[in-house]
């Protein structure tokens, strides 16, 4: 590959189309008649229903039909992620039982939302309410069955005896709320039938997901959906798995005989597409006096629905991070009467690191050791868990590099020794890493005698930028200037292609172009000798193109290596001694994640990532009423992510990293690293600025008075 | 949200007669609380007036003071330069609320009369006596952490969310409002009620009437006046606690001190008792604290709101001191 386009910053191809407002996301969709769908979501976490009264919605203007459990079909189970692609497995509207506030119960379609809103209004539940269990401390502790099939509880060395010998030892827990993605595009759906053929035009992570859920839920044959979703406003695992609102849409248009175009509410979306489990971790570290790990003991409680089990792997990266013989990590989870909750931006990571990273931060002050310093001590030269070898690790490059762009050596080693004018300064770090992910992908890259190259994919775009690393991809493959390049995602008619989340489009859909542009590539140069171009090659041979395929899938080196992303963070804040606010006023984030398709791109995500790891530390938590068991203002006043005024510049960082290993382009992967480690950072800077150690997030004014 | 008649009349009297016609009416200014009151079925008018038609807005210099005009956007209030040279105070509250791009649409009398943020309130499903006279306060057994320590009921605990009023209040702001029987001219001071066992009814205006004006009467106080706010980001946040004091201090000693509170209260809250220990003092540290102090005396703190007391007394603490040293 001569790499003329990949690595630079290419502009983002979907730009104009998304400033000017002509990118169209599920919810711009509009068709002849369409109609609108608003869901009537429980007011009480757990009982039966007496009563759907829904006639004086049946009446009211414009109601087309009114779906709950009294009319609907029965809907098969489609199992969830990973054994199949739902974010819940319990179909909508199946029977009288109400297992958290806020699930759907019924469907009101009308001709205008206006319509519907007005009717759902109408619509009047009388529930037999039963008790609930409404927070992670009130339930039972049980022992998840698996986590994406790892072991929950797992042990290497002798963690307890070590703990028990070693020369510095601390035990501390640590929680965190549950949170929230909110993504600026709400969960939507467009459901329009053809006879027995379905489109759904969905706001997902996981075109093909959607289909293939939806096809089971209502016992159809997969060729029979196709789902599309060119633009999605966002995203962030909550659209990663497919939720009851998508079959819902697709029900209701089946019942009123028109397109149905059903969009979730803010207020919905508290309940309606996961989220990320609050956490009580505690977590023993042991250690040699000059820092040196010897025992880590990561036990972590989550909660899941009432009905099935979701588990994120809090404490896993307490096993791959640090070089440290003994080790242990234990995941329990207590059933509440609230959704299930999904994947997150690192589902498991963002919040294990919180610990972990917290705890070393407490450990380098304990034993009197440099943070970084501390860090390097531990650097793991293999996998620790496993044993292979890295596939690639820049890691100790991210601390020097982090170091150095932070000016780290002239922090002052005691607490509440920085200031600037009256308010405290602290500066603090952590290490964050990610699995690379990949799963297998095809795309196809079609050759036009004009010149023209169209690169197809069945991925998705959530904003990251997969339209134009895919044109880079292809365009570097083919020897051209990237303008000749142009990209078709968002499809199930297009190549398949896996959800987008475990930040492996790139890592799984890239190679597939790469391929599909050299498969395109050869069959032109089969019709005639080098030095034309593409172009005239075709129009000489009055051919009007040629479209090669590509298949990607993850190779042999997984198993003979370890592959992560690694990267370190820095973070200053300020603090108000009296008031206690903290503000974020500098931050550094150095990755070292294999090879970067576009530092453009690249950069805003990593940016993205470490501004929702300042929402963790800071702002971000969801109230539920114990009582009520239901969600205390569920808007982005109530839940509160950080505003522009919150974030100051941010120095974004890539270790020019070559790794042979991951796949043919090098790529590890992005998205998720980003987050990893943020919310620890900023706590370890607030302990430095004012002596305080927060083990509870968000650090608000009135955690440090 | 319901059906409702949208109205948009171009004096005063018409909307005076428009709202009082229909007891369900409800006045619209800037919008940025109403709509999204509308959209959660929190308020369900029959009528909406549009006040915005209505020549109210603007700011003008009158007998030493300013007559702000209740349609005056609250950016316009805080860009004003008498406002911002002879009422601090003010200036800095607008520009601690909401957001910029909220601020263009806020009207000065809107953000007076701004309804809670409470949750439940908020909630048409959660008991809410504010809401629904005599289901409960939700409130009170459940999520209190942001509700009031001073002020509230066995009723409702609810907080006033609005900053400018709480330096309104400081500055001895009064507002002129007019029915179509008669005009008033209301001290912002006694404008609000508390909620006792009526906390659906929030302040003395009577169905229909409407503020159109707010004035700020030349004091000796106004100049020497401040606003401090504590919230949990750095903008687009309700305070926690925040405080506007105004002070006039002549020979080292205080003459006459204003101490507001906002964010602990169902209302703009006067600390009286801060302000009787400032009157006839010297600025020391020794003064400062016994006003921080004598301002949450009466404080009753629940489960989770008990931090406030404290904040309370930092804030006061640090904003007296800023004001006592001639800010």
């Amino acid at each position: 590959m001569r790499p003329t386009a990949v690595g630079t910053p290419v502009d983002r191809a979907d730009a104009r189309s998304k400033v000017t407002g002509t990118a169209c996301y599920t919810v711009d969709v509009v068709l002849p008649d369409l109609a609108h769908a608003v869901v009537v979501q429980s007011t009480v976490p757990t009982g039966r229903i007496v009563r759907i009264d829904a006639a004086a919605a049946e009446r009211a203007p414009g109601v087309l039909g009114v779906l709950s459990h009294a009319n609907t079909p029965s809907l098969a189970e489609v199992p969830t992620f990973p054994q199949g692609p739902a974010g819940q497995r319990r179909p909508p509207l199946q029977d009288d039982t109400v297992n958290f506030d806020g699930e759907h119960l019924a469907v009101v379609v009308a001709d205008t939302l206006h319509h519907a809103a007005q009717a759902a209004a109408l619509i009047d539940v009388a529930y037999d309410r039963e008790e609930a269990v409404t927070t992670l401390e009130a339930g039972d502790e049980l022992p998840p069955s698996g986590i994406f099939g790892e072991a929950p509880d797992s042990v290497r060395g002798d963690p307890e005896a070590a703990l028990a010998r070693a020369e510095v030892r601390l035990d501390a827990t640590y929680t965190t709320p549950t949170e929230h993605h909110h993504p600026l595009e709400p969960g939507a759906t467009v459901a329009a039938w053809d006879g027995g053929r379905l489109t759904l035009y969905d706001s997902t992570q996981w075109v093909s997901g959607v289909r293939d859920a939806v096809a089971m839920t209502l016992g159809m044959a997969t060729d029979q959906v196709r789902v599309v979703s060119p633009f999605v406003g966002g995203a962030f695992g909550s659209k990663a798995m497919v939720w009851p609102h998508v079959v819902l849409a697709a029900l209701a248009a089946r019942h009123v005989g028109r397109p149905v175009k059903l969009v979730l509410s803010r207020a919905q979306m508290f309940t309606s597409l996961g989220y990320r489990s609050p956490t009580v971790q505690r977590l023993s570290l042991g250690a040699r006096q000059d820092g040196t790990l010897t025992a880590i003991v990561h036990a972590v409680t989550q909660q899941t629905s009432v009905f099935e089990e979701f588990v994120a792997g809090a404490g896993y990266i307490s096993r791959s991070l640090y070089a440290c013989p003994n080790v242990a990590v234990r995941h329990r989870l207590v059933r509440v009467n609230a959704p299930t909750p999904t994947v997150m931006r690192a589902p498991g990571e963002a919040v294990g690191s919180f610990a972990l990273e917290s705890a070393l931060d407490e450990l380098a002050a304990q034993s009197g050791v440099d943070p970084v310093a501390l860090r390097l001590r531990n650097f793991a030269e293999d996998e620790p868990q496993e044993g292979l070898a890295w596939s690639s690790n820049a890691l100790r490059e991210c601390y020097q590099v982090g170091a150095e762009r932070f000016g780290w050596e002239r922090r002052t080693t005691e607490p509440r020794s920085m200031r600037e004018g009256r308010h405290l300064v602290g500066w603090g770090m952590a290490s964050a890493t990610y699995g690379v992910h990949s799963e297998a992908a095809a795309a196809r890259v079609r050759i036009c005698a004009d010149g023209r190259i169209l690169v197809t994919s069945g991925t998705q775009d959530l904003g990251t930028g997969t339209y134009t690393t895919m044109v880079q991809v292809a365009a570097d493959a083919l020897g051209v200037p990237v303008e000749r390049v142009t990209a078709a995602l968002g499809d199930t008619d297009l190549p398949p292609a896996p959800h987008s989340g475990g930040s492996q489009t790139a890592a799984s859909v890239g190679p597939a172009v790469w391929s599909a542009a050299l498969d395109a590539c050869s069959k032109v140069l089969a019709l005639a000798e080098q030095g034309d171009s593409y172009a005239e090659i075709l129009t000489r041979h009055g051919i009007e193109f040629v479209e090669g395929r590509g298949d990607a899938r993850p190779g042999a080196s997984a198993s003979r290596f370890a592959m992560r992303s690694f990267g370190a963070h820095f973070a200053e804040v300020q603090v108000d001694p009296e008031l206690g606010e903290v503000r974020l006023t500098r931050f550094c984030g150095v990755f070292g994640a294999g090879r970067i398709l576009n530092p453009k791109t690249a950069r805003s995500q990593m940016i993205g990532g470490i501004v929702g790891g300042t929402g963790m530390a800071l702002t971000e938590r969801t109230v539920t009423d114990r009582r009520l068991g239901r969600v205390v203002s569920p808007n982005l006043s109530g839940y509160a992510v950080p505003t522009h005024a919150d974030i100051p510049w941010i120095d974004v960082c890539f270790i020019d990293e070559h790794d042979p290993h991951v796949n043919a382009l090098g790529v590890k992967g992005i998205g998720e690293v980003a987050i990893v480690g943020v919310a620890a950072a900023i706590a370890n800077a607030v302990h430095h600025a004012t002596g305080r150690r927060i083990r509870d997030l968000p650090i608000t004014p009135q955690t440090l008075l | 949200m319901a059906p409702l008649e949208y109205l948009r009349p171009s004096d005063e009297g018409a909307a005076i007669a428009l709202a009082e016609a229909d007891g369900r009416a409800c006045l619209l200014a800037g919008g940025t609380d109403v709509v999204g009151l509308l959209k959660d079925g929190v308020l369900a008018p029959s009528r909406l007036v549009d006040i915005n038609a209505l020549p109210i807005a603007g700011v003008e210099i009158r007998d030493g003071g300013l007559s702000i005009g209740a349609l005056t956007r609250l950016s316009d209030v805080a860009d004003h330069p008498a406002v911002r040279g002879r009422f601090p105070a003010l200036a800095h509250a607008v520009l601690a609320a909401a957001s910029p791009q909220l601020r263009n649409m806020a009207t000065v009398g809107g953000s007076l009369l701004q309804r809670t943020r409470c949750g439940y309130f908020r909630d048409p499903v959660t008991p809410c006596n504010k809401r629904a006279p005599g289901t409960g306060c939700s409130a009170i057994d459940g999520e209190h952490r942001l509700h009031a320590i001073l002020g509230g009921s066995d009723r409702c605990i609810a907080v006033h969310p609005s900053d400018p009023a709480v330096a309104l209040l400081a500055l001895d702001a009064v507002v002129r409002t007019r029915g179509s029987r008669k005009e008033r001219a209301i001290p912002v001071d006694d404008l609000y009620l508390l909620p006792g066992s009526t906390p659906e009814r929030e302040t003395l205006l009577e169905h229909g009437e409407l503020i159109v004006a707010v004035e700020l009467p030349a004091t000796s106080f106004a100049a020497r006046s401040c606003y401090l706010k504590v919230r949990e980001r750095a903008s687009f946040e309700f305070a926690l606690v925040s405080a506007a004091v105004a002070l006039d201090v002549r020979g080292g000693v205080i003459r006459t001190a204003r101490v507001a509170l906002g964010g602990v209260a169902p209302r703009p809250w006067r600390a009286r008792a801060a302000e009787a220990v400032l009157r006839g003092s010297r600025m020391t540290e020794a003064t400062i604290a016994a006003a921080a102090s004598a301002a949450v005396r009466d404080a009753r703190p629940r489960e989770q709101n008990a931090f406030k007391v404290e904040l309370v007394r930092r804030v006061l603490t640090r904003v007296l001191a800023t004001a006592g040293a001639g800010g």
